[in-house]
């Protein structure tokens, strides 16, 4: 037994329920998991009261799921904050601009709440720069920032962590959206870092658009001894680059910049020597955002010792590839453009054994064009690389065969990813839809947990998925499906489906309904450009009291005219069909609806 | 677009001329195969004027040529009616199409500008026959600026209007005098004090003080500019005294 130090003494015995309490928290220090700290919390009140004092972690999937003064009250000594906010399919402007996910109500009540704040995790969330300066101040010990996909700030904003959080170690922007400033606006954010060595250890703003200047940056990182991770964004040119190693020799993450900007022999031979310095510590190569593939063999010395490398802004050929896979025996991440076709993807499965996450981005973003990977380089993949768990793979087709493989070949696949560009188009040997691959994924992978289809699929596709898919989690779905039938055999047959994310699929009424059972235990459900109507999502909202339905209009006038009855008369007038709904989105909520809606979205 | 080249020709600046790849070298460059200044400058305006440019350069052959991102049009190898654009599909995050297309108006356009020295253009405008645009930044100021050095005649012009746009510092030693910029011992002085000292980044990527070389020289090799302490920008002062010593 582990007792506190005031309760030694047997003269003054402690309470026994004071001891229980003090014993719990202890031990409860060492839980991290938040699904176990979940768990203990439900086994009585004291160790509720017990895990919710000793929770440091506190991580909220949906930000409207809870209320921000709700969750300062219930964990006190919080020090670490997960958010996310908007629904992925925000990220493919399916979400009008201003639905909501803002910071501020948050940062308001946390504040005041949780002054030793160290680190806070946004996903998805509009950032203002007040809230920024805010958290610069309100948060003594703020040591980590990491935003991912927000928008709502400018320069300024990061400008002001930079100059006031003086034990920063961690500022990860990652795939952000700036507020657009005037050139008079633009701040160098880089030069308000302070002049003493720095405590960074991670610096990430690879999709920022702003320059900074150079020799701020370079100063910064010459005075960060513990910089590990340094990501710079498409402005900083190879020579810089160069400078930037040679001051940072022990980074392991490295995102290049533009790797580009100027052809010169000489500058190829420093540059080479640089990766080699860099090579016993270099684990994660990215960046390659203007490339100019001649100095593609300066990161040779640095390849057998990677495990991850994103050239997914990289515009290169299967020719330029092969020299430099050929060294990649450790890869386990590798992310692409499909410009190296399927030939580069065959290089890529005879050399890295070992490859745990494939993502293969197209280059050319549309349906109608030739696809340079197809079922071949699927194929090829799935016979090289035996261990991997993630692939998310776009092509214009693909064949069941192809599929099918690839479930037997790699049974470990947790995420299965297929974007077949064209909509509705079937197997391109065969004819099929493609429900027999998507069908075989589910049942030979048994450890999938996040799967998203694509082609031509009927309800059979979905039948297999409710039959076999009793890990999965998130769900993505689009342009698939025949009927209600579809949906009905997911929302019964799934029982850990989290997520679902659904457009442009004949899902109805019925189908919403048969989900009833199992929307309280859902992060949530988004259907956009289904066969929804007002009335049906009503039915489910009246049904389930703590669900928040939320339908979202595209204009930004249809509902917000009518009330309740007006509503129905216009239901009622047109072919006596009801209004359909354009887009819901509904979770489970533990304090209502959100205050913050806009006019455009109608909570049922 | 003759004109432009005879110019430069005129001022006897041949060997300082920019050039793409290789120093010294006209068509004699390697696998690179980067075109020489002239060609570039042909390339710009036929950019600007003709929907199909096929004389790009050549290692990006196997890729779109950047003419269809500056202009667009057909490509011949699509079908002549596309499916009707839907939203969000295929589901490519709009940062990523984004700088895609970035990448390629960067790469396609970025040589062609580069003959007029700026080194800081947003890859989104044109290319402009006659601008310099460079990003001024300062020392512990809020903020970039950009200048087209094109606008100045004199280095006398030029600090006059980065003194309005960073006003609230001083720049060197100038007040009513202006920056003699050529002056070795006002040089000394500047650098031994904490007042504020201009300094460029040439097209070598080498820092140097502003005031080192003829002013035409400067606007062509310019590629952005920082106003630093004066003790910090003691380490470039040997390059500069070294060749005011060479002139003198």
């Amino acid at each position: 037994m582990v007792f506190d130090g005031e309760r030694s003494t047997m003269s003054s015995a402690p309470l026994p329920d004071q001891v229980l309490d003090n014993v719990l928290e202890t031990v409860l220090h060492f839980i991290t998991s938040r699904h176990d700290r979940n768990a203990a919390s439900l086994v009585c009140k004291s160790w509720f009261r017990a895990e919710a004092q000793t929770r440091s972690k506190v991580y909220i999937g949906n930000c409207y799921a809870v209320s921000p003064n709700r969750t300062v009250q219930r964990f006190r000594r919080v020090r670490t904050v997960f958010l996310k906010g908007r629904p992925r399919f925000a990220d493919f402007g399916l979400v009008p601009v201003g639905w909501g996910g803002n910071l501020s109500p948050w940062i308001a009540v946390m504040s005041p709440a949780y002054p030793w704040l160290e680190k806070l995790c946004l996903k998805r969330m509009t950032v203002t720069n007040e809230n920024l300066y805010t958290i610069a101040t309100s948060f003594a010990h703020f040591k980590e920032l990491l935003l991912n996909c927000c928008d709502g700030f400018g320069t300024a904003g990061i400008a002001a962590i930079a100059e006031k959080c003086r034990h920063l170690r961690v500022l990860d922007l990652v795939e952000n959206t700036l507020e657009v400033e005037d050139d008079d606006d633009v701040v160098d954010w880089v030069s308000f870092f302070p002049l003493e060595n720095t405590f960074l250890e991670s610096l990430v703003f690879d999709c920022l658009e702003f320059e900074v200047s150079f020799a701020s940056l370079l100063a910064l990182v010459t005075r960060s001894p513990e910089l590990k991770r340094l990501k710079v964004n498409h402005h900083v040119s190879i020579i810089q680059l160069r400078q930037l190693m040679l001051s940072a020799p022990q980074l392991t993450h490295l995102g290049t910049g533009s790797f580009g900007e100027g052809w010169d022999q000489e500058h190829l031979g420093d540059l080479t020597s640089a990766f080699a310095s860099s090579s016993k510590t270099l684990v994660h190569l990215s960046g390659f955002r203007c490339i100019i593939p001649e100095y593609l063999p300066a990161i040779y010395p640095a390849c057998a010792n990677l495990t991850c490398l994103n050239f997914s802004f990289a515009d290169i050929t299967a020719d330029q590839l092969k020299p430099i896979i050929r060294h990649c025996d450790n890869l386990q991440s590798f992310w692409v453009l499909d410009s190296i076709c399927d030939e580069g993807l065959i290089a890529v499965a005879a050399t890295c054994k070992d490859l745990r996450e494939l993502r293969v981005f197209p280059i050319e973003p549309s349906e109608d064009t030739e696809s340079p990977v197809t079922d071949m380089g699927l194929v090829a993949i799935s016979e090289g690389c035996r261990k991997l768990h993630s692939i998310l793979y776009f092509c214009q087709s693909m064949t069941n065969a192809a599929v099918v493989t690839m479930s037997q070949n790699c049974p470990d696949l947790v995420v299965f990813r297929l974007c077949i560009m064209g909509r509705h188009r079937p197997d391109h040997i065969t004819g099929e839809a493609m429900d027999e691959g998507f069908g075989a994924i589910v049942s030979n992978c048994k450890k999938l947990t996040r799967l998203a289809v694509s082609g031509l699929l009927t309800d059979k596709a979905f039948a297999y998925i409710g039959e076999f898919g009793k890990s999965v989690r998130t769900l993505s779905v689009a342009f698939a499906g025949n009927s209600d039938l579809g949906l009905r055999y997911v929302l019964e047959g799934c029982p850990k489906l989290q997520k679902l994310e659904i457009r442009d699929s004949p899902f109805g009424n019925s189908g919403l309904l048969s989900g009833i059972h199992h929307y309280y235990n859902m992060r949530f459900l988004w259907m956009s450009s289904c066969n929804l109507s007002i009335n049906g999502c009503r039915d489910v909202a009246g049904k389930l009291p703590h669900l928040v339905v939320e339908v979202i209009s595209d204009s930004g006038t249809m509902q917000q005219h009518h009330d309740d009855d007006d509503g129905e008369e216009e239901e009622e007038d047109s072919n006596g069909n009801n209004e359909t709904v354009g887009k819901l989105y509904l979770y489970r909520s533990l304090d209502g609806s959100r205050p913050d809606a806009p006019p455009f979205v109608l909570i049922l | 677009m003759a004109g432009v080249v005879t110019e430069r020709a005129g001022l006897g600046f041949e060997e300082t001329e920019l050039r793409l790849g290789l120093p010294g070298g006209g068509d004699t460059l390697k696998n690179c195969g980067k075109r020489g200044f002239e060609e570039t400058i042909d390339l710009k305006l036929k950019l600007n004027s003709s929907v199909e440019t096929v004389a790009v350069l050549p290692e990006k052959d196997r890729v779109k040529p950047a003419a269809d991102v500056v202009v667009v049009t057909a490509d011949p190898g699509k079908p002549s009616a596309p499916k009707a654009q839907v939203v969000g599909w295929p589901p490519v995050r709009s940062f990523r199409k984004n700088v895609m297309s970035v990448q390629s108006t960067k790469t396609g356009t970025k040589e062609a500008v580069s003959g007029t020295g700026s080194g800081g253009e947003k890859s989104s405008f044109p290319p402009t026959v006659g601008a310099a645009f460079v990003k001024v930044s300062m020392d512990g100021a809020p903020y970039l600026r950009k200048v087209d050095l094109k606008m100045y005649k004199s280095y006398q012009e030029l600090s006059t209007a980065l003194e309005k746009m960073f006003s609230s510092f001083t720049i060197g030693n100038c007040g009513s005098q202006g920056i003699n910029f050529m002056n070795e011992s006002k040089l000394m002085d500047l650098l031994n004090g904490s007042e504020y000292v201009p300094t460029y980044e040439d097209k070598d990527g080498d820092w140097m003080l502003v005031g080192d070389v003829p002013w035409k020289m400067f606007v062509e090799s310019c590629k952005r500019m920082r106003i630093m302490k004066g003790s910090e920008a003691i380490g470039l002062a040997p390059r500069a005294m070294e060749k005011c010593k060479n002139r003198s």
